[in-house]
């Protein structure tokens, strides 16, 4: 816990500092799931690019390992892991997401009802760290591992016990934690890629979401008819990759393929 | 110690939709105008630029455009047994910050509440009797009518330039039209929007089953529109980015796109941003306001005095500063006495969630108020007699845009995470569409506002506390439309359907709608109201209270087009009668 503990304070300062070569180490693990584990050792530039800002190492894998079975990896294509969630969770506790930028944070805290939503003197980001810290605590008490470490039939038993709150957890509510997981692992999956989730546009390849709307005054007449487009994110805009019209929405290039409407 | 500054005759509290159209004409008329704003100044072209202007996480999730609570929330609980406890997050309404209000990142459905929902309880009695009524229903009439207000939501719907087409013009039933409206004087200004995939499904199966389909009266513009004060509003293009955001093409009515042009130049009108009035302060016999105080960005306290005082909020800060500032009695639930925080109510939304195999509807193109609807069931446009409540509500298929993080339907049964959970999410995504059944909401006893004895903002003043369920009346109300939205949905030849009326405890987290009415209600009754029939305050004349918070009890309609009606009402009422003889108007 400690250890993990200075750890990340190591690599916030490592990275505020700028210091290029202890940010890797982090960085690593992210960086050979996406290359799929064909390059053990990452290339100094690429672990760079993407630092972790706020998971350690441990927390990192626990996420991967979690996040893989929120949205697996399936005959349908990426899943969440691949498509860079953790690294999309990261960025968002680092920043006001995770430290509750505009949301009201003074107590006094008790628990109350359902129906009055989060009261937990926790931010975000502290909730992801109790609820690792505690489920990982109990995967070592009953499992003698890691979460990270488990077989994935236990890790999805886990992951079960936490949704449905048979596990209990010491610092935050298992639900609580578990439903805060999954929110953000479906916004990583499905937001803009400028935030570091959704690569390669995984998620909206996955349901035909076009991204940045294109002018659909005339399509939306178009009744029955499947509106298959390249999806484009904000950045393919700012750097110039997709054509815009002069208003700046896009102009969709469509895909033409036998299976449309299949 | 507060800055005294120099006096001018108009300020408004708050710079959204109602705070821009009376500072507009009152400016013009000759008088001195100050608008404070606790946000920030925003527009298109600066503000909901592409491509940013299209991005689900920033917007729809992390509330962008929406309320600081860290500065300022509301506490909330289910009944006056329970202790309040602060909204931290924002979940079930989104009030907005910064000029234009929750009018920047509204949909734009924009309707006439019926002539019914202005005189409910009147009506009520009349037609059912007292047994219709809950005991501890506190629902009430207007103190104004349709007729009267109908002049001025003709100049509310010429005004922000809304799409539509008249069901009834001057008592003729147009075809194609909402044939349950109340007679208009002319059309709408624009025409209706075009008809997605999903609303025509909804129509035609509508229609079978023997309803009165019609195209939903819509801000997002069908043309480039000049409106009577000269600004020019783009075309929408159904981009699907309504909700949540700015437009991008000035295509959705909003202050920024019909008033503030011209406003912004007129020399009699100052606008103040990131200024938080703390006050309206009162004379020594608390009978008439001399200035409001309020804080800027730099942390300064100014006394801005004035001679006329509009609170021009959203419904919480105007129920909240009239508390603050001692304006009219607090209501007391228990002693039933007292008028401010009275009467607060809100919508009951119940969904259809229809699914089908063998269609494509691509519904992430749409318009905030693109959407077929009926109104065959709402206000009392049916036989009540039986059914055990009164009210209604539209049910319509909205096409206004299926951003994949909130949207994502699945069949029930379908787990909440893993391989199937994507399959489904996948073959769904697109062959989906949700039916919604937008009910009214009756006002009760215990359902009210008032100050919260614990939580503090970050000026150290109490938090606004919001105490509020659903009644019977309700929950029945919401079974009722929602079956029949069930039918529809099956008409429509869904395979599947996930059928949600409102149930349980009201709660904060899911977002339901930015619909929260009352607490500064009207009426004709000093006894059971806090604003006279022109929205002016019974106790301090100099003080008119404009917006939603006026709403005695909530019509099952979005309530905006009513609250532009409501502002031209209350505006004619100070040029023709106050500005002539300053004093109580009723």
């Amino acid at each position: 816990m400690s250890e993990s503990k200075g750890r990340r304070e190591f690599l916030k300062s490592a990275a505020a500092l700028g210091a290029a070569v202890p940010v890797g180490a982090a960085a690593q693990t992210k960086s050979e799931h996406a290359q799929h584990g064909t390059h053990p050792a990452p290339k100094a530039a690429a672990a760079q690019s993407r630092p972790y800002m706020f998971l350690s190492q441990a927390e990192v894998a626990f996420l991967d390992a979690a996040v893989s079975h929120l949205i697996p990896k399936d005959e349908l294509g990426p899943g969440a892991k691949e498509a860079g969630v953790t690294y999309f969770i990261d960025q968002q506790l680092f920043g006001g997401y995770g430290s509750m930028a505009k949301k009201y944070t003074q107590g006094p805290w008790p628990e109350g009802t359902p129906q009055q939503g989060y009261q937990s003197p926790l931010t975000p980001s502290g909730v992801y760290r109790a609820g690792i810290q505690d489920t990982n605590k109990y995967c070592q008490k009953t499992y003698g591992k890691t979460f990270d470490q488990l077989a994935r039939a236990q890790q999805d038993e886990v992951l079960k016990g936490l949704d449905g709150g048979k596990i209990e957890l010491e610092q935050v509510r298992s639900q609580f934690f578990f439903n805060m997981m999954l929110n953000n692992t479906i916004e990583g999956f499905f937001a803009d890629p400028v935030y570091g989730g959704n690569r390669d546009k995984a998620g909206w390849k996955l349901v035909g979401f076009p991204g940045v709307a294109a002018v659909y005054t005339t399509f939306i007449e178009k009744h029955g008819v499947p509106y298959k487009a390249q999806p484009v994110s904000i950045a393919d805009i700012t750097g110039r990759l997709a054509k815009v019209d002069e208003h700046g929405h896009p102009i969709h290039v469509m895909i033409h393929d036998d299976k449309a409407g299949a | 110690m507060a800055t005294r500054l120099k006096p001018v005759d108009v300020v408004t509290v708050g710079v959204g939709l109602t705070g821009t159209i009376l500072a507009k004409e009152l400016a013009e008329s000759g008088l001195k105008v100050v608008g404070l704003e606790r946000g920030a100044w925003r527009d298109t072209q600066s503000d909901f630029a592409m491509p940013y202007a299209h991005d689900e996480l920033r917007y729809a999730r992390r509330h962008e455009l929406m309320q600081d609570l860290s500065r300022e929330t509301l506490t909330f609980r289910n009944s006056t047994n329970d202790l309040a406890l602060p909204m931290r997050y924002m979940g079930s309404f989104l009030p907005g910050e910064g000029v234009g209000g929750a009018a920047v990142h509204w949909n734009g459905v924009t309707w006439r509440f019926l002539p019914w929902d202005f005189e409910t309880r009147s009506r009520t009695l009349a037609r059912y009797g007292a047994s219709q009524l809950a005991e501890d229903c506190t629902s009430q009439d207007w103190g104004v009518t349709y007729d009267e207000l109908e002049p001025h939501f003709d100049r509310f719907e010429y005004l922000y330039g809304i799409c539509g087409k008249a069901g009834n013009l001057k008592g003729k039933v147009q075809d194609g039209g909402n044939p349950f409206e109340g007679p208009r004087a002319r059309d709408y200004p624009n025409p209706p929007m075009k008809t997605s995939h999903v609303g025509a499904i909804y129509a035609k199966a509508a229609k079978e089953l023997g309803y009165h389909p019609f195209p939903a009266p819509s801000a997002n513009m069908t043309r480039p529109y000049t409106n009577p004060y000269g600004v020019t509003l783009g075309a929408c293009v159904y981009c699907g980015y309504c909700e949540r955001f700015g437009c991008e093409m000035g295509a959705k009515a909003s202050p920024q796109t019909t008033v503030l042009p011209v406003l912004m130049k007129n020399p009699n009108y100052e606008l103040r941003t990131l200024s938080r009035v703390i006050k309206v302060n009162l004379d020594s016999d608390k009978k008439r306001a001399v200035s409001v105080t309020y804080v800027d960005s730099r942390g300064r306290e100014f006394e801005q005095p004035a001679d006329l005082i509009l609170l021009t909020s959203y419904v919480f800060s105007n129920v909240r500063l009239m508390l603050l500032s001692g304006i009219g009695k607090a209501y007391d639930p228990a002693a039933n006495t007292g008028v401010v925080g009275r009467n607060y109510a809100y919508q009951t939304n119940g969904n259809v969630t229809a699914f089908f195999e063998d269609k494509v509807f691509n519904q992430f193109m749409g318009a905030g108020a693109l959407s077929m609807m009926i109104d065959d069931l709402d206000g009392d446009n049916f036989d009540h007699t039986g059914l055990g409540f009164i009210g209604g509500g539209w049910i319509g298929a909205a096409s206004s845009g299926a951003r994949p993080i909130d949207f994502h339907p699945v069949p029930q049964g379908t787990p909440r995470w893993g391989s199937e959970w994507k399959k489904q999410v996948s073959r769904y995504y697109n062959r989906a569409f949700g039916i919604n059944t937008h009910g009214a909401c009756q006002s009760y006893r215990g359902n009210y506002l008032d100050l919260d004895p614990t939580y503090r903002d970050a000026y150290g003043l109490p938090l606004l506390r919001m105490t509020f369920d659903f009644r019977p009346n309700e929950y029945k109300m919401s079974e009722h439309l929602t079956k029949k939205a069930a039918e529809i949905a099956k008409a429509a030849g869904a395979t599947k359907m996930s059928v949600t009326p409102r149930t349980g405890k009201y709660s904060i987290v899911p977002y339901q709608s930015t619909h929260n009415t009352g607490g500064v209600a009207m009426g004709a009754d000093r006894a059971t109201s806090a604003v006279n029939k022109y929205l002016q305050s019974w106790d301090v004349h100099n003080v008119f209270v404009v917006g939603a918070s006026a709403f005695p009890q909530n019509g099952g309609y979005n309530p905006t087009g009513t609250v532009g009606a409501l502002t031209f009402h209350a505006l004619d009422a100070i040029k023709s009668k106050y500005l002539k003889q300053p004093g109580p108007l009723a």
